[in-house]
């Protein structure tokens, strides 16, 4: 609750205007061009294997939580709102889950019957 | 960025005020606009929409057992003769991230009564979106002229087509809906409808400039799909 105590807080003081400072959408700005470029150095580099894999993921989860989050407003929304739209991302995640269960069952068909032949 | 005063409701912070806004017996997004509220509910319905064309396509692109083309390779562009990997779809990036800053800060604008700033930055937003939609017509004919197909090409997995127009083609549908739209309030922005309250086409609600935020949550949406379309397309 402390936490959450603070996250109210910016908004409060705000309250006359109802916007936020242009500094923090500048640093946002410029925080995803920086992780844009990041994440096309990956390509650049030609890293392969887990390591490619992980800094796409982290560049790429970095980046959408910064839109949602300062550029959505997410940050500043309150929690009735945030959580309406965020849980339903867990049966995304149940998804990609149950296809990636499903993909490898299709390629090991192949495999068994256009490669090898079958039984 | 929602007015939080609400009479005779006392708006408790985190959890406990989910719990208090949802079992209040009135309206649940307290000091959300209704129409905020519905643009939110149906981004996350088209984030499903996306998911599941992402999803398919991770399906898909695993259970060949034809190798997937090098999209480094194949999106690469001939610089003075040497290849560069990517390198349209680079800018590309640049450029939405580009419209979404632009964006954001005419949302901020707005808010403030800025109509000038307001207006020219949602313009600057509306010629970032066409230069990515120019630049994708670019890069859908050049891989058309190169023989790629829905049903088949010849880089490597005759899937790739498939996945490759399907997502970047809804998803450059959802550019040009959305650089519509921003040209329609760059106009309305202009004409200061939001200053005189003027009432919108199809509906009775005073113009306000909350009418930017909610523009401006479908623009960084479009902005959203594309970090997750630039990874799992372009650089996996």
């Amino acid at each position: 609750m402390e936490e959450t105590n603070k996250m109210e807080e910016p908004n409060k003081k705000e309250e006359q205007t109802s916007t936020q400072k242009i500094g923090i959408y500048l640093w946002i700005w410029g925080l995803l061009f920086v992780l844009s470029f990041f994440s096309y150095m990956v390509d650049w580099y030609q890293f392969q294997g887990m390591l490619r894999w992980s800094l796409i993921l982290f560049f790429m989860f970095l980046k959408a939580g910064l839109i949602m989050a300062f550029f959505m407003h997410l940050f500043w929304e309150r929690y009735a709102l945030v959580n309406v739209l965020l849980w339903p991302m867990t049966a995304i995640a149940c998804f990609i889950f149950l296809m990636n269960a499903e993909f490898q069952y299709t390629l090991f068909s192949r495999f068994f019957y256009f490669v090898v032949g079958g039984a | 960025m929602s007015e939080q005063k609400i009479d005779g409701f006392e708006l408790k912070p985190g959890f406990k005020g989910m719990a208090s806004d949802t079992g209040s017996d009135q309206t649940m997004f307290k000091g959300v606009h209704w129409g905020k509220a519905m643009m939110w509910i149906f981004l996350l319905s088209d984030t499903f929409v996306f998911s599941c064309f992402l999803i398919s396509y991770m399906k898909g692109r695993g259970s060949t057992i034809v190798d997937w083309p090098n999209t480094s390779e194949v999106f690469s562009l001939h610089v003075g003769g040497v290849p560069v990997p990517l390198l349209l779809i680079a800018i590309m990036t640049f450029v939405l991230i580009t419209s979404s800053g632009t964006m954001a800060l005419a949302v901020k604008y707005g808010y403030e009564k800025n109509r000038k700033m307001c207006g020219w930055l949602i313009l600057a937003t509306a010629v970032g979106g066409l230069t990515f939609v120019g630049m994708q017509v670019f890069e859908w004919s050049k891989l058309i002229h190169e023989g790629v197909r829905p049903w088949g090409n010849p880089f490597g997995a005759a899937q790739f087509g498939s996945f490759f127009f399907m997502i970047t083609g809804f998803h450059g549908f959802h550019v040009s809906i959305g650089v519509i739209f921003l040209f329609i309030y760059t106009y309305k922005v202009f004409a200061g409808h939001y200053d005189s309250k003027k009432r919108g086409w199809f509906t009775k609600m005073k113009g306000d400039y909350v009418e930017i935020e909610i523009l401006g949550l479908y623009w960084h949406f479009v902005d959203l799909v594309w970090v997750f379309i630039f990874a799992f397309f372009y650089l996996w």
